[in-house]
């Protein structure tokens, strides 16, 4: 038995409570369990925003998306990552009602949504190339969603929203007439101002240029933040979905390869792929050790997770030097380096000369 | 001569010979005065131009303009979610465009009169009717403004559909889809977004109908059976029977600068870069 109530009082009683929250108390699972002793105790169960089970999608000749389960709690920032045509876009394109799962489902918020249209979902795409109406202004662009659901006070909200991507100033200024992260808030706006329970995001910052999309990264959390709507971000940045996401998905070949947090997905990475896509990686034998973990010395290491190799090349990144090494075995590896600190140690290596590589256990990522 | 000068002259030639001189005559004509037996005399003036402001006149200008409104209003109408159609059916486009275009495999002339056969009252659709005792005497379907208006649509549609098809195909497919994401329903998708959007195009196809719908002849005197005057029927009627040159060229003038202001108007609008 599902029954849809709140516990109204206790969250308005936080300080900090805000309407999310109500609302998110409001659509919460609420299970009751008759036990012999305390009868109709009521245990809330939070429902998962989004759940993806089993999903498919072929195409004549390939399968873009193959067999995918995932669960998205409330809330939350969430990443897709993968190489291009690795699927998440066509993940993102069936949670958005774009595309016809081949099999499986796609759960928003407890209810099957595989043959609603998208214009029946309550969810909301920032596309990667904004998609704003030219002929209409910012203003009219964040407005239109709103029209839609036929708003009273359409205008307003459109207004505030605009006001919360800081662009009050560009109200009237027509699409062509913006900057790239001027369309990207617009298109941002947009799909905010209509409280999605799931903001998708397709590749929102690959068209800025790089400063811009630092910047963009940063305001997008903190937006995240504020709303308390659910994104759902693809990218083929691992940076990206590293610095933003409370979990990712990092897929490969149309799977789910791992779901975990960043300090999951990056220091205990599932598959040789993960590890592989996150990150560059030595492999010294079956065990693979991230550069930055790598450790180099003249002198033979007092351990037994080491390899001697001579440096074919060295690389000045700014902020730190990478070593690159050839093994006795022929293979090669990066030892990751801190940029020389005055002379407390020697950092500079040569090219040709002999060094060791050593590495602590716990470091090791070992495979299948 | 340098080859880009010599590769042009045939067609500077052509358009000296062909279009400027026979513009010059005309021209020239609308200022000068009919001569009994057809042809121009002398003195010059200026009454041909004065003589169009006649009420008589001025009706059938406005009839031309209605007519040739309405056709236009038809053609946007069916050629709208024609070329939205095709621009949006995947594999089959130029099967369908060359739909479209198979009218043109037989002369303008063959395929106004095949609307005779088919209109009059031994035609097919009054064959048809009477046939199945739908009606017993064979409707009036020749011979009017109703006739002409379907030829008119009938032969002009292709003009509109081809530009309107250019527009929609080069719509961004994303912003029907944010539009859908954003709650609109289809017929919403398409009244706030790709009607706005492709605006010029709409407006250039219509220009494209419009103008040899304001000069038609052919399809007024034929399928209006010459009770439906039109401009081009007037100016025809000047250089034969009334034999009233000067008259015919002013009102050919007329006609010209009218559909060139209009061309221009639009020229320098958004419209052009939809034309070119």
């Amino acid at each position: 038995m599902r029954q849809r109530i709140g516990n109204l009082p206790g969250i308005l009683h936080k300080k900090q409570g805000d309407y999310r929250q109500v609302k998110h108390a409001l659509s919460a699972t609420t299970v009751r369990v008759s036990l012999p002793a305390c009868k109709d105790t009521v245990y809330q169960m939070p429902r998962p925003i989004l759940e993806l089970r089993s999903l498919s999608k072929d195409y004549p000749g390939h399968r873009a998306v193959v067999d995918i389960s995932l669960t998205l709690e409330r809330g939350g920032f969430y990443s897709l990552l993968g190489a291009s045509g690795c699927g998440k876009t066509t993940t993102l394109r069936m949670i958005g009602g774009f595309e016809q799962p081949t099999a499986g489902e796609v759960i928003l918020d407890g209810s099957i949504v595989n043959t609603l249209k998208p214009y029946q979902r309550d969810v909301s795409t920032v596309f990667q190339n904004y998609a704003l109406f030219p002929h209409l202004t910012a203003l009219r662009n964040v407005e239109f969603g709103l029209r839609e659901r036929r708003a009273k006070d359409s205008e307003p909200r459109a207004l505030r929203a605009l006001d919360l991507v800081q662009l009050t100033a560009k109200r009237d200024s027509l699409p062509a007439q913006l900057s790239g992260g001027e369309k990207q808030r617009v298109a941002l706006a947009r799909s905010l101002v209509l409280e999605p329970r799931l903001l998708l995001l397709d590749e929102p910052l690959a068209a800025l240029d790089p400063k811009l999309r630092k910047q963009m990264r940063a305001e997008l959390k903190a937006m995240q933040r504020k709303t308390g709507i659910t994104f759902l971000f693809v990218t083929h940045d691992q940076e990206e979905a590293l610095s933003l996401s409370d979990k990712l998905a990092v897929m490969n070949a149309g799977r789910i390869e791992q779901f975990g947090t960043p300090e999951e997905v990056y220091l205990r990475p599932a598959t040789a792929f993960v590890a592989g896509f996150l990150g560059a990686i030595n492999w010294f034998g079956k065990a693979g050790v991230r550069p930055e973990s790598t450790r180099i010395a003249r002198q033979l290491p007092a351990t037994s997770e080491r390899r001697q190799g001579a440096v074919e090349s060295t690389l000045f990144l700014g902020n730190c030097v990478h070593v690159n090494v050839r093994l006795e075995a022929g293979d090669r590896a990066i030892a990751e380096v801190p940029r020389r600190i005055g002379s407390i140690e020697d950092n500079t290596f040569s090219e040709g000369e002999t060094v060791w590589l050593h590495w602590q256990p716990a470091d090791e990522m070992r495979f299948e | 001569m340098k080859l880009r000068t010599l590769s042009l002259l045939p067609a500077r030639v052509w358009m000296a010979l062909f279009f400027a001189a026979p513009l010059a005559i005309v021209c020239a004509y609308s200022f000068l005065t009919r001569g009994d037996y057809g042809g121009v005399e002398q003195p010059w003036t200026l009454e041909n131009f004065t003589r169009i402001a006649d009420p008589l006149y001025l009706a059938i200008l406005w009839r031309s303009v209605w007519i040739a409104g309405l056709a236009t209003a038809l053609c946007i109408l069916m050629g709208f979610p024609l070329a939205l159609f095709i621009s949006r059916a995947g594999r089959r486009k130029s099967l369908y465009l060359q739909l479209v275009l198979l009218p043109f495999w037989t002369s303008f002339l063959v395929r106004t009169y095949a609307w005779l056969f088919i209109l009059r009252d031994t035609g097919l659709i009054n064959t048809v009717l009477t046939g199945l005792h739908l009606i017993s005497a064979p409707l009036p379907l020749l011979y009017n403004d109703g006739a002409v208006l379907v030829g008119l649509v009938y032969n002009f549609l292709p003009f509109f559909v081809l530009p309107m098809y250019a527009t929609l195909e080069r719509l961004d497919p994303a912003l029907l889809e944010a539009a859908a994401d954003l709650g609109a329903r289809p017929l919403a998708v398409v009244w706030r977004v790709i009607v706005p959007v492709s605006a010029p195009g709409i407006a250039a196809g219509a220009v494209l109908v419009f103008i040899p719908c304001l000069g038609a002849y052919l399809t007024p005197d034929l399928l209006g059976g010459g009770k439906s005057v039109m401009l081009g029927n007037l100016i025809q009627n000047q250089f034969t029977t009334a034999r009233d040159w000067p008259f015919g060229s002013a009102a050919s003038l007329v006609l010209m600068l009218a559909s060139a202001l209009l061309l221009s108007l639009l020229m320098r609008s958004k419209v052009a870069k939809e034309l070119m």
